[in-house]
C-alpha cells in the first residue's frame, strides 16, 4: 500500500512528521531511530535573535496531555543554519522549518534567512505568537493580522507557506479563510490551547510562567472537530495534529480532512512513536477499508457539509 | 545510544518511610548505565501519566543485567510504580544522561553528600570509585529516622554519617552542619539532592573540586524539548539541558 502523499513543495513518503517542538532540531532523536524513515521534520521554531526563554518548570503533566511553557527557546535563525540545518541535510527527509516571531518584520526576516537554504523545503509560520508591537495580541486571534503576516511572508518565501493556526479563537474558520485569501499554501493545526495548573500545597502555578499550551490526547477532539469545520470552508492542504497516539488517530484526522499529520507530545510518552504509527498505518487503513492515505483524506465528510453551531 | 528497554521487576521492597527499592532485569545492552545516569521510566500509560519518570540509577549487577533503583514515593507516578509487582514488565530508557567522570578524574579521597532521594546514585558511584581504591566518606541526610535508608551498605564502603532534620537519627541538622563539624578531607566532592542542599554544599565547598547532580521536571528525557534547561555560570547567557548535558555537572557549572 503506497502511503505517499504531495502537498505543496512536499513530496511525502508518508504522512507522519514530528511536530514543532517537540523534535528540537532532529538530531537527539538521530540516536533513537533512523529519521529517514519519517515523512517530513518540523523543526523547532526560530526567531531572529536567540532566545533563552521561560524560567523552569517549564512542563507540568495533566489527564492525558501536558502544559508547556518552553518560550520559543533557539539561538536564533543565523545558528539554526549553520549549526543545525547542514546535520539534517544529510537525510533524505524534507525539512519544514517553524516562523516564529514578535512583528510581522520579524517573521520576514527570518522567512527570507531559512529559505536562502536549499534544506527548508517549507515554511510554517506558528502565528500563536504576541505581537509586542500591538500590545501583544496574538497574530492568530486577528483574521487581519494573521493575513498581513501571511501576505507578507509569502512575498519573500519562494518555498510554500503552512500557516499554523491558533485553537485559542472563537472563530477558527475566520482565521483559516483569512490566511487562504492572504496566499498560504497549506495549514497546520492545531497549536497548543492555554491552560493552568496550581499546586495544592505551594497554592502557586506549577509553570514558572503561570500559564502554559496544552496538548496531547486531552485536545485531539478539539483538533478534529477544527480540522473538520475547517476543510469545509477552505480549499488548501491541512497538516493535522493534536493529540495523535497512534494509527487509529492519524486516520481520525485523515477522515477529518487533514492531508497529512503532525506527532507532538506523543514523542515524550514513546520516542519511537513515529516510526510505529508510520509502520502501523498500512494496516489500520485497511482495515477501515481505504487503499492509500489519499483514500482516507475527508472520508469523514461524506454524510454533507455541517452547520456548526456558533454560541 | 539510548534503549528503549523493557525491564522486568525481579524485586520490590519497601526499604524505608514511603520509600522503594526496586530490582530491574533487562537485556546485556543495560550492563554499560553508568553512576550518575537515570532510567527515564514510562508510568501507567498515556490518558493517566503521559510523561515518563526519570529516576536515578542505584546500581548494577552486570553479571545478571540488572539495575536497582529506589524512589520515593511523592505523587501519582511514583504511586503507581510502588504498586507494580515481580514480574511486571516497565518500559525504560535507558541509560539517560551524563555519568560522574570518575575515569577522567584522579583522586584518593571522595566525600559524597547526598539529600533523601538524592542518595541512590551515590550509591553505585561509591561502589565503583572503592573498587578504584579511592577512600569514600559518605554524608546522607534524611528528614527523620524512618526515612533513613542504605546506611549498612554505604558503611561497608568507608565512613558513612548519617544526619536528619529533627535529629531522630544521628547527627541533627542539615549535611552542610555535618561538613562544618566533621571537616572531612578530600580530593573531589559529589553531592546529589534536593537544590537547597546542593546551592548550600556547592557554596560551601566553593572552592573545592566536585561534582553534582540536578533534578528538574523532565518532557523528553533525551535532550530534545528544553523542558529542562539550566543556565550556565559563565555569564554567556547560555544554559546546559539537564537531561542530555547532565544531570551531573561540575560543581560550578551552572546556576542554581
Ligand atoms: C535526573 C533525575 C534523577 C532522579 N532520581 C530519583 C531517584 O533516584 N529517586 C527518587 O525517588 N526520585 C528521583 N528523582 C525525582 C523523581 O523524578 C520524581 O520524584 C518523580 O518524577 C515524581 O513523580 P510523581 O508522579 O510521583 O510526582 P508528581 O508530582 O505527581 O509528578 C508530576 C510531574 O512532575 C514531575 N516531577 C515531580 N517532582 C519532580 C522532581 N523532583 N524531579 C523531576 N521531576 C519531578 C514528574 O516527573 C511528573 O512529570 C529524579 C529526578 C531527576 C530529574
Ligand atoms: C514542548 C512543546 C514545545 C512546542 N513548541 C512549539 C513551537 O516551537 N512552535 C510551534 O508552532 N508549536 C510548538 N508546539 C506545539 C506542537 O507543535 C503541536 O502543535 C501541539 O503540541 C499539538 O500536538 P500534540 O498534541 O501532538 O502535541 C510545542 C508543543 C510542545 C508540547
Ligand atoms: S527533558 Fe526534554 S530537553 Fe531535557
Amino acid at each position: 500500500m503506497t502511503l505517499q502523499i504531495n502537498l505543496p513543495g512536499l513530496v511525502l513518503k508518508n504522512p507522519i512528521m514530528p511536530a514543532s517542538g517537540c523534535f528540537g532540531f532532529g538530531r537527539e532523536y538521530s540516536d533513537v531511530f533512523d529519521l529517514n524513515q519519517l515523512g517530513a521534520i518540523i523543526i523547532k521554531a526560530a526567531t531572529k535573535q536567540s532566545r533563552y526563554g521561560n524560567q523552569t518548570p517549564r512542563v507540568a503533566e495533566t489527564s492525558s496531555g501536558m502544559l508547556n511553557a518552553i518560550g520559543l527557546q533557539n539561538p536564533g535563525v543565523e545558528a539554526i543554519i549553520n549549526q543545525e540545518l547542514p546535520f539534517l541535510s544529510d537525510y533524505d527527509v524534507p525539512i519544514i522549518a517553524n516562523v516564529a516571531g514578535s512583528s510581522v518584520e520579524e517573521y520576514v526576516e527570518v522567512t527570507k534567512a531559512l529559505t536562502r537554504t536549499t534544506t527548508v523545503k517549507a515554511i510554517e509560520l506558528n502565528i500563536s505568537c504576541p505581537n509586542v508591537k500591538q500590545g501583544g495580541i496574538q497574530f492568530g486571534t486577528d483574521p487581519e493580522l494573521a493575513a498581513e503576516v501571511t501576505s507578507k511572508v509569502k512575498a519573500v518565501s519562494h518555498v510554500p507557506v503552512y500557516v499554523k493556526l491558533s485553537p485559542n479563537t472563537s472563530n477558527i474558520v475566520a482565521m483559516a479563510k483569512a490566511v487562504e485569501a492572504a496566499g498560504a499554501d497549506g495549514l497546520s493545526m492545531i497549536n497548543t490551547l492555554t491552560g493552568m495548573q496550581i499546586n495544592l500545597s505551594s497554592r502557586k502555578p506549577i509553570l514558572a510562567n503561570k500559564t502554559g499550551g496544552l496538548s496531547g490526547p486531552a485536545i485531539k477532539p478539539i483538533a478534529i472537530r477544527m480540522v473538520y469545520e475547517v476543510r469545509q470552508h477552505v480549499s488548501i492542504p491541512i497538516i493535522g495534529m493534536g493529540g495523535i497516539m497512534n494509527a487509529e488517530d492519524v486516520l481520525e484526522f485523515l477522515l477529518a480532512g487533514a492531508n497529512a499529520v503532525a506527532i507532538g507530545t506523543a514523542n515524550f510518552h514513546n520516542p519511537f512513536v513515529c516510526p510505529e504509527i508510520i509502520q502501523a498505518l498500512p494496516g489500520v487503513l485497511e482495515q477501515y477499508g481505504f487503499r492509500s492515505v489519499e483514500d482516507a483524506i475527508g472520508k469523514g465528510h461524506e454524510h454533507g457539509v455541517t452547520n456548526f453551531s456558533r454560541a | 545510544m539510548i534503549n528503549k528497554e523493557l525491564l522486568t521487576i525481579v524485586e520490590t521492597i519497601q526499604i524505608a518511610k514511603e520509600t522503594i527499592k526496586m530490582r530491574l532485569q533487562g537485556s546485556e545492552k543495560i550492563k554499560h548505565a553508568k553512576p550518575g545516569q537515570f532510567v527515564h521510566i514510562k508510568v501507567g500509560n498515556e490518558g493517566s501519566h503521559m510523561l515518563r519518570r526519570p529516576i536515578s540509577i542505584a546500581d548494577v549487577n552486570q553479571d545478571q543485567q540488572i539495575v536497582t533503583i529506589i524512589f520515593k514515593v511523592i505523587g501519582s507516578g511514583t504511586d503507581h510504580l510502588s504498586k507494580c509487582h515481580v514480574g511486571d514488565v516497565i518500559d525504560g530508557l535507558i541509560p539517560c544522561g551524563t555519568s560522574y567522570p570518575i575515569e577522567q578524574i584522579t583522586m584518593d579521597k571522595a566525600l559524597l553528600i547526598g539529600g533523601g532521594i538524592g542518595v541512590p546514585p551515590l550509591y553505585y558511584l561509591a561502589k565503583q570509585i572503592k573498587e578504584q581504591g579511592v577512600e569514600v566518606t559518605s554524608i546522607l541526610g534524611f528528614q527523620s529516622s524512618e526515612h533513613v535508608f542504605y546506611q549498612s551498605e554505604f558503611a561497608e564502603l568507608g565512613k558513612c554519617h548519617i544526619v536528619t532534620n529533627d535529629g531522630t537519627h544521628g547527627f541533627q541538622g542539615f549535611v552542610t552542619d555535618v561538613i562544618d563539624q566533621l571537616d572531612p578531607t578530600f580530593d573531589y566532592y559529589f553531592s546529589c539532592g534536593p537544590t537547597p542542599m546542593l546551592k548550600a554544599v556547592s557554596s560551601k565547598l566553593q572552592d573545592r573540586n566536585g561534582y553534582i547532580s540536578i533534578e528538574q521536571r523532565m518532557g523528553c528525557g533525551i535532550g530534545a524539548c528544553y523542558a529542562c534547561v539550566v543556565p550556565t555560570n559563565d555569564g554567556s547567557n547560555g544554559f546546559k539541558k539537564i537531561c542530555k548535558d547532565g544531570p551531573v555537572f561540575e560543581a560550578n557549572e551552572v546556576v542554581l
